[in-house]
């Protein structure tokens, strides 16, 4: 190899290329052989063939909705135990009273050693204890909200008991409105925490495994247009968007009466905004891992917050106001927010337009900073 | 086979004339302390098949990423097609054919579906159909990637590699880690595919592949190359036509040394390691009994004599001391 290098100009004029060689498959491709549909098919297929990953993108949140509906289903007003410590006339006559204020289940108990038994396993949500004097004591954790409940009932029924007449008079009127129940609170919890499931487990998780198996490499050693890999993940997001959201409100609305207040078209507009947020948020989850356990870490990372912070399952306002600012500009706050103002509350375009922003927000910033570190080989 | 025919095709015109199918000069890449190639020179010319031999670490792997555009170097030139990388990526990887060494494609597609993504890739191509049956995966056409076997598996990558109708092919280690009956069969394709007026680069640690396959074959050992030529000139170049190898003990009374067995009779050069000679011989016919008679007259005893045709391996083990296989 002793000939000498000649390095070309830059300028050089580059050798033209000869005329094309017979055109195996002559003209443009049709559009279902195109690199954009070839790549969302595969999506698809790769989807569709792994029976784990169907499970737990459509019917998982239905079993765990369905779960926590009979968990959580509005029984007739809870019946609490009581226990009352016997042995005397007075206690016998403190039993009697309570037997008959409703409510209330009562148990006798025979001295202070069962008393102190049935309130540490919770037997008795709280133990009256009467004095020879004619005093009763209430026995109760108060931070339980058994024990404070049991202590007004009992309390009440004391005290009527003993002649006590209320100065106004009150009428009760039970209601019972669909929309308020913990269903309706939990299921648009449920379905944005699995939008941004599929959002970022489902990018994440595909794209690391495709560069760990030098598959991304190999895609990117052909002239492929790199946009249309990235863009086969948003086509197929969609639609199985679709089939989930379907899923879900679908088997909310069937099996639980859920309410779905708000337009549809709302909800649809909701449902795709936030997907394409989280779809950001992947992309730029999985730009730089080289591992499925790195990057199954870093989804945890991202995603375990919200699930606690961003009121899937409780309202997020139960954190302290201090930490609000920052749980109320996570994304998934701001889609379930955005969800249950649609679903339950029925609200217009004024309601979401500020959750949608932030998703927004979140979604192209990740999504620029993803493109800028994205590792393709 | 009928090959031939359908993958053939006039190539003329579409490199000029004279433009070499991949120029490399002084590329050089480290990763950290390690230097992975040191100042590596090449030229493949349009129509040939070129092969990279050298030992596990040898710096083949990198050298032909680098050529591919998935590497870049930290020195050197690369021209592929007579383009450079930061020309136009996109064209110049509508004209090339790639196989990299360790891609497990989708295992849940089926063989054509992942040959018809690969097809989607590219403006011009061949038929689906067609390359499926020139690789001979016809009848596991719509069998899962998954359940193919290892050679299967390197045809279906070669599928893909041609799907395109390159000019130019990358292979890296096609056959590695296959029965020999797999390799024969990848063998007969390159060859079909050399034929067709491809210009195709490989890289291998099977000299007896390079011997089959290549036109040009660089003998790549530590980043460089350390000799270059078709394989019957670098075998010429050891000057002796055959090895013999034979054992005797070394350290006894009277025992041989390197230098006397160098001038015996027909024999061109000799080493020994840990009691084992082996001799480069010019005529076979001359130097065995020249060895034997040697050996005879001081009384040494003979074990294991063998010879067989200089080989690659040969002239590698000639120019580092080192087997190909102990890398």
């Amino acid at each position: 190899m002793a000939e000498p290098i000649r390095v070309p100009e830059r300028d050089e004029p580059a050798p033209t290329r000869g005329t094309p060689l017979r055109a195996v498959t002559g003209a443009r491709l049709p559009w279902r052989e195109s690199s954009l549909a070839q790549l969302t098919l595969v999506r698809f297929r790769e989807f569709i063939r792994e029976p784990e990953a169907v499970f737990w993108t459509f019917l998982f949140p239905v079993v765990l909705a369905i779960g926590l509906g009979i968990a959580f289903r509005n029984k007739p007003a809870d019946v609490i135990a009581v226990g009352v410590v016997g042995g005397s006339a007075t206690a016998d006559s403190l039993v009697a009273r309570l037997t008959k204020a409703g409510g209330l289940k009562v148990i006798a108990l025979a001295d202070d050693g069962a008393a102190r038994r049935a309130l540490r396993t919770g037997e008795a949500a709280l133990v009256a204890v009467t004095t020879p004097a004619g005093a009763v004591e209430y026995q109760f954790d108060d931070t339980r909200p058994e024990g404070r409940t049991a202590r007004f009932l009992v309390d009440d029924a004391v005290q009527r008991g003993a002649g006590r007449r209320d100065p106004v008079r009150v009428a009760e009127r039970k209601v019972q409105e669909k929309g308020s129940r913990y269903i309706d609170f939990v299921i648009p919890g449920l379905l944005g925490m699995n939008i941004m499931g599929g959002g970022i487990w489902g990018l994440a998780f595909a794209i690391v495994d495709a560069r760990r198996k030098h598959l991304l490499k190999r895609l990117v050693s052909t002239p492929m247009r790199h946009a249309h890999y990235l863009v086969s993940f948003v086509f197929s997001r969609f639609a199985f968007l679709i089939v989930e959201v379907i899923v879900i409100v679908g088997s909310a609305v069937l099996l639980f009466g859920v309410p779905v207040r708000g337009s549809l078209v709302q909800l649809a507009v909701v449902c795709i905004v936030s997907s394409l947020g989280f779809g950001g948020l992947g992309l730029l989850i999985s730009s730089r891992a080289r591992t499925t356990e790195g990057v199954s870490g870093l989804t945890n990372l991202v995603m375990m917050p919200m699930w606690v912070l961003s009121g899937v399952f409780f309202s997020s306002t139960n954190f302290p106001a201090v930490a609000q600012p920052v749980i109320q500009a996570l994304p998934l706050t701001a889609t379930i927010n955005a969800l249950r103002a649609t679903m339950l509350q029925g609200a217009g375009w004024d309601a979401v337009v500020m959750p949608m922003l932030v998703v927004l927000v979140w979604g192209v910033g990740s999504f620029v900073v993803a493109l800028r570190i994205f590792r393709w080989r | 086979m009928t090959m031939s025919a359908s993958v053939a095709g006039s190539l003329a015109g579409r490199v000029p004339a004279g433009t070499p199918a991949l120029r490399v000069a002084g590329l050089r890449k480290r990763y950290g302390d390690v230097v992975a190639v040191d100042g590596l020179d090449l030229t493949v010319a349009a129509g040939e098949c070129f092969g990279l031999l050298g030992p596990n670490g040898a710096g083949k792997t990198t050298t032909i990423e680098i050529c591919e555009g998935l590497t870049m170097p930290d020195e050197g030139i690369v021209e592929v097609l007579g383009r450079r990388w930061d020309e136009d990526e996109h064209a110049l990887r509508e004209r090339l054919g790639i196989q990299l060494q360790e891609t497990q494609l989708a295992e849940k597609l089926t063989v054509e579906e992942t040959v018809r993504l690969f097809r989607s890739f590219y403006a011009r191509g061949r038929e689906v159909d067609e390359v499926i049956d020139l690789v001979q995966l016809g009848e596991k056409r719509g069998a899962r990637v998954g359940k193919l076997s290892g050679g299967q598996k390197q045809r279906l990558a070669l599928a893909c590699a041609m799907v395109g109708d390159p000019e130019l092919l990358f292979l890296d280690e096609p056959t590695t880690g296959l029965d020999p009956q797999s390799r024969r069969q990848l063998w007969d394709l390159i060859v079909e595919l050399r034929a067709s007026g491809r210009s195709i680069v490989l890289t291998t640690h099977y000299m007896d592949e390079a011997e089959k396959l290549c036109d040009q074959v660089a003998i790549v050992d530590h980043g460089r190359v350390i000799a270059l030529g078709s394989p019957r000139e670098l075998i010429a170049s050891l000057g002796a036509e055959h090895v013999v190898e034979f054992t005797a003990p070394s350290a006894a009374p009277g025992a041989l040394t390197v230098q006397q067995l160098g001038a015996l009779d027909g024999v061109q050069s000799a080493r020994e390691h840990d009691g084992r000679w082996t001799l480069e011989v010019v005529e076979l016919a001359r130097a065995v009994p020249a060895l034997l008679e040697e050996l005879a007259r001081r009384g040494l005893p003979l074990g294991e004599l063998a010879t067989h045709s200089a080989t690659l391996e040969d002239v590698f083990v000639s120019l580092t001391g080192r087997q190909l296989r102990d890398g």
